[in-house]
């Protein structure tokens, strides 16, 4: 891995050269939260958040999507269908929003897979931001990340005291660079020694942990358990946790459109919803609140697990910031934890 | 470019059959696909199924009823139900409906060779058994004894009627048909389905029990299957849960860690025990 350095006065011209040849994704703020938007130019751009309020899983995922186009009605027919091939950079990802797309590599490259997010996923460089200053929520290292972990990204920039250190960790991160090289330089050692030391403090500031050890059997025997009606008893079914994970992926199959046309979107969907379960028939496999947030749970931290080898979490606490009646996964799981099953 | 898994290939409607009446009917649709290569290339196994869509209303899982020994076509029955059966319900033959699939595993019918094969169905959940139905037939002479029960709430509610009197014609299978409540004119039993599983009382031995129907009936079926001495080994069902993406992605159709899209629809009884989930 080749480490260079930026000078922080430099970043506006990596920037709008980067846009310049690619559709370049970044945070900008709106209504007081940061959001991903396509960047045009570096002034766009709002750096000082920790994470956006929707992850940049909207980038690969969208909410709303064409799958394909058609002439409705009984005589109709497909029309077309276009796999999005633009290449794309996103500017400023977070280590854990990052992880969140080899979690969802899982899911859309599957049995069958995907090619609206795959395609997206190829043509897409991800260059990280080190979080030099986590949140009191973040517990991202529960799951053996950091919050300088270039793991999961092509390049990763940290914020140093004069500059950015550029960690090239990619051959893809490397050919976006290549028409920028004027701009960096050869990291000193002091330099890598500073950034070394920002992501030491950094994950010194994390406080809470999730304790995950033994919960896959654990949620083997506790499927009837009252805890799922209690936890159920305060949530109010509004699915922002869902909306807002970098992990969830359900998604609705629409038809939208005139009468002369028509297109098939998907949507995200929320599994918090009783809607989403609902058989034509009236039937309802998980009719109560309560059967909702148990397999929400479950999915995250048994099936997942089980299927994938990972947990479904990345540690953001985007679920545990936002939910408006302060359930808090941590709790939950802690609660799981220490629950006594003979 | 990438093959995209969300977009149907055409069918035509061939040939619409009215297979109930009443207050829920139930009709076959034979589909053509329209591209003469997707037609060679379209193969599935029994218990397998398709998403149906009508363009502009939506689409919908249904399970094949059709045999893979009926070539060049394939049917599924509709019970009229939500926006997407009652749209289809409205088609009129030569119109133009949407495919994809066949998805799912099947029921090993390979496998079953040399076996007697039974049925047990209720309502409209007869139509991914019929499928089996119609394929141990055509390959009358690698099964033993097969043996259909099969009822449903009124005469009206039955399904495939005529297939069933043709059936009643032949020496090599029995049908064992009961309605629910007693009608004048009826001969065959009375009562629920589980029922007369009980009072037929079949053998479990070198037998295969496929059943599939409402759940409550699938749930006695399985118990009384047990009391004859049926094994879990020696019991299949079929299940069907929402489905949007039809392929592992969407996310609804697990009960506990199991996509019933792509690990199911079709389980053994030993399988299903194993599986803990909202049902």
């Amino acid at each position: 891995m080749e480490s260079l350095v930026l000078s922080k006065n430099k970043l506006p011209e990596l920037i709008n050269k980067i846009s310049s040849e690619h559709i370049l994704y970044g945070p900008t703020e709106e209504n007081n939260y940061s959001s991903f938007k396509q960047i045009l130019n570096f002034d766009e751009m709002n750096l000082s958040y920790l994470l956006s309020r929707v992850s940049p899983k909207s980038i690969l995922f969208k909410q709303t999507e064409t799958l394909f186009k058609f002439i409705p009605g009984r005589k109709g027919s497909v029309k077309s269908s276009e796999i999005p091939e633009e290449k794309s950079v996103i500017f400023a990802i977070r280590p854990c929003d990052a992880r969140s797309f080899s979690i969802l590599d899982g899911v859309f490259n599957g049995d069958y897979e995907d090619p609206f997010y795959i395609s997206k996923r190829k043509n897409t460089v991800l260059i990280g931001l080190t979080c030099n200053k986590p949140e009191q929520n973040c517990f991202c290292t529960t799951f053996d990340d950091s919050p300088g972990s270039s793991k999961n990204l092509d390049i990763l920039l940290t914020e140093l005291n004069n500059n950015y250190l550029v960690e090239v960790v990619t051959e893809k991160g490397n050919n976006l660079l290549k028409n920028m090289r004027s701009l960096l330089k050869e990291a000193s050692k002091e330099e890598i020694q500073e950034r070394k030391e920002i992501e030491e403090h950094a994950i010194s500031t994390i406080n809470r942990k999730m304790n995950l050890e033994g919960i896959v059997p654990k949620l083997d025997k506790m499927f009837d358990h009252e805890l799922w009606h209690n936890t159920a008893f305060k949530c109010i079914g509004c699915g922002i946790c869902t909306f807002l994970c970098p992990t969830c992926h359900c998604f609705d199959m629409q038809d939208e459109g005139t009468l002369k046309e028509g297109a098939r979107i998907r949507v995200w969907d929320s599994c918090m919803y009783p809607e989403y379960t609902h058989h034509a028939s009236g039937h309802n496999p998980r009719p109560a609140r309560m059967n909702r947030v148990r397999n929400r749970v479950y999915h995250k931290f048994s099936y997942f697990p089980k299927n994938e080898d990972v947990t479904a979490c990345t540690g953001c606490a985007r679920c545990i910031d936002y939910c408006p009646v302060n359930i808090d996964i941590i709790d939950v799981i802690d609660k799981v934890g220490a629950i006594l099953i003979e | 470019m990438n093959k995209n898994p969300y977009m149907p290939i055409l069918a035509t409607i061939s040939s619409i059959k009215l297979e109930s009446t009443g207050e829920r009917p139930i009709k076959t649709f034979k589909m053509v696909l329209q591209d003469e290569n997707a037609r060679k290339n379209f193969s599935f196994l029994p218990g397998q199924f398709v998403m149906v869509s009508i363009f502009g209303t939506g689409e919908s899982t249904f399970a094949i009823s059709s045999s893979p020994t009926q070539k060049d076509y394939i049917e599924v029955s509709v019970l009229k139900y939500g926006k997407n059966t009652q749209a289809l319900h409205q088609a009129d033959v030569g119109d133009t409906v949407g495919l994809r699939g066949p998805y799912g595993n099947s029921f090993d019918v390979k496998g079953w060779e040399g076996k007697n094969i039974l049925f047990i169905g209720g309502g409209i959940g007869q139509a991914p058994l019929r499928s089996v139905i119609n394929y141990t037939l055509d390959n009358r002479d690698k099964y033993k004894n097969i043996d259909i029960i099969y009822g449903a709430r009124t005469t009206k509610d039955l399904c495939y009627k005529d297939e069933f009197a043709e059936m009643k014609q032949r020496d090599d299978v029995q049908t064992h048909l009961s309605i629910d409540v007693e009608e004048e004119g009826w001969d065959e039993f009375v009562g629920f389905v589980p029922a007369n599983l009980k009072r037929l009382n079949p053998s479990p031995k070198n037998t295969i029990a496929l059943t599939c129907g409402p759940p409550i009936m699938i749930k006695f079926v399985l118990q009384n299957l047990e009391e004859l001495g049926f094994t879990e080994e020696q019991i299949f069902t079929t299940l069907e849960m929402r489905m949007k993406c039809g392929i592992g992605i969407c996310g609804r159709c697990n009960i506990g860690n199991t996509y019933v899209c792509i690990d199911g629809p079709v389980f053994s009884l030993k399988q299903l025990k194993k599986i803990e989930g909202d049902m």
